[in-house]
């Protein structure tokens, strides 16, 4: 790893003032993925932003109509919290599906968006239950979010400080793991909000996480797995690596859906 | 480049100038000298850093030591009786021949002792899925499960 300058800073201002002010500064969550890849030197900051003492974004709040998790919450309390458990339970078992349960504990929704991994689990939420994410700047449509691979709108500097998740009448998350990594190969977040408001968003396919339109407009007219279970995806533009094909990701995300879609209904 | 930690490690208060890129890991087993908590593949996937931070099971080569400043660290050392009396866990796994080699063993004690404070008579399965970040190259998981289950159990019966 290479050296780096550690600060901590007790408030949201001082923490985006130094981000700001290092030209090569990097905030600091969890670091479940950051220090790993500085371990191997892919990211290499000059200065680390410690975001571990700044309390405001360590809650996770739960209203009738919206669960809102502070930047700093772990996955580990998404998945146990009782309060998500009941209102949003999709959320929490997408959270309890990440890595493993050391992972979990460490790592954040923060850090997990910022970094926009193609394969990570909850951009699939953000945009399958079409979330806010919240700055220090600024609110960010879910939809606007993901931008490419690790890339989103995010500017330099720029922190996010909460996500907030409209909550659905019904949804489910269907992961296909890597046995390995635990990532996800495909993962499909389906929710349905009632009205014809029906949102299904995909990761672990492309090079980030995109919203499956022709399922939605079939789920909206009917919410039932057989909607979804005839339609081919095409596998133009999806992840080609070891662990599978392209045309593998397309058939995934068709079955992944249809398992979704039944798991949403019971 | 140097900073200062301070955290506990198995209940007493410790210190040090450390470079920032410091390990936790590193700082267990190179300035503290607990060689039991063990480095193996060093990219947090196979959990034999193990070790708990206020009380949560975290991989320790995956975080620099700062990020647990001011925290609560127990290591493997910490684990059995000063007088050497084994903690239930760890007698569990010699029972039911848990270890093989025995390189995995600290992270998967470390990692056991955290899940069965809220699992007292885990499934089989259960302990699988809590040991898919602890990996045990003999493959000797059965034995483990079996170990953890029987930890578990004994844990909650000394309560
Ligand atoms: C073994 C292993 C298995 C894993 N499996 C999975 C999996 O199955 N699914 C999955 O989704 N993920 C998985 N992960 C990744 C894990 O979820 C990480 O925790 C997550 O991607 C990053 O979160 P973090 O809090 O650790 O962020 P860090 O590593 O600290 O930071 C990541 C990036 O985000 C930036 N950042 C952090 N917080 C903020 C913020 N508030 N505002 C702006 N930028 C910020 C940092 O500067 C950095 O660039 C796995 C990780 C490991 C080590």
């Amino acid at each position: 790893m290479r050296a780096f300058e550690y600060h901590r800073p007790a408030n949201l201002k001082d923490a985006v003032a130094l981000a700001e002010k290092k030209d090569e500064g990097r905030y600091l969550a969890g670091g479940q993925s950051l220090v790993q890849a500085m371990k191997l030197r892919l990211s290499a900051p000059t200065d680390l932003v410690d975001l571990n003492a700044l309390q405001d974004l360590k809650a996770l709040k739960v209203e009738p109509g919206a669960v809102t998790v502070g930047a700093m919450v772990r996955h580990a309390e998404v998945a146990s919290s009782s309060s998500v458990l009941k209102t949003l339970p999709a959320l929490a078992a997408l959270a309890g599906q990440i890595g493993d349960r050391q992972v979990r504990h460490l790592g954040t929704i923060g850090g997990s968006l910022a970094n926009n991994d193609p394969a990570a689990d909850y951009p699939a939420a953000v945009l399958g239950l079409g979330a806010t994410i919240t700055t220090n700047k600024r609110k960010i449509e879910g939809d606007k979010f993901f931008k490419g691979l690790y890339e989103t709108a995010l500017q330099p500097g720029e922190l996010i400080t909460a996500v907030t998740f409209p909550v659905p009448k019904r949804a489910a998350y269907m992961k296909f793991k890597n046995p390995a990594s635990r990532f996800a190969i495909v993962g499909v977040f389906v929710a349905d909000f009632g009205g014809g408001n029906v949102r299904v968003g995909v990761t672990g396919a492309g090079p980030c996480a995109f919203r499956q339109s022709e399922m939605e407009q079939a789920l909206k007219k009917n919410f039932a797995p057989d909607s979804v279970a005839g339609i081919k995806v095409s596998p133009d533009g999806l992840n080609n690596d070891l662990h599978a094909s392209p045309e593998y990701r397309a058939h995934l995300i068709t079955i992944m859906a249809k398992r979704a879609v039944e798991a949403a209904l019971k | 480049m140097s900073v200062k930690v301070s955290m506990k490690v198995n209940g007493q208060p410790v210190s040090a100038e450390l470079e920032s890129r410091t390990l936790l890991v590193t700082f267990i087993r190179e300035h503290l000298r607990l060689t039991g908590t063990h480095v193996g593949c060093d990219t947090a996937q196979c959990g034999a850093c193990t070790v708990l931070m206020n009380g949560k099971a975290i991989k320790s080569c995956s975080i620099v030591a700062m990020q647990a400043e001011g925290a609560d660290i127990l290591t493997i050392e910490g684990v059995a009786k000063p007088d050497g009396t084994l903690h239930p866990m760890q007698a569990a796994f010699k029972e039911n021949h848990g270890l093989q080699c025995g390189f995995c063993t600290p992270g998967m004690v470390m990692n056991a002792l955290d899940f069965a404070k809220s699992h007292p008579n885990p499934t089989d399965q259960e302990v699988r899925e809590a040991l898919e970040g602890n990996l045990c190259r003999c493959t000797g998981y059965h034995n483990i499960v079996k170990s953890i289950v029987a930890g578990a159990r004994a844990m909650a019966a000394a309560k």
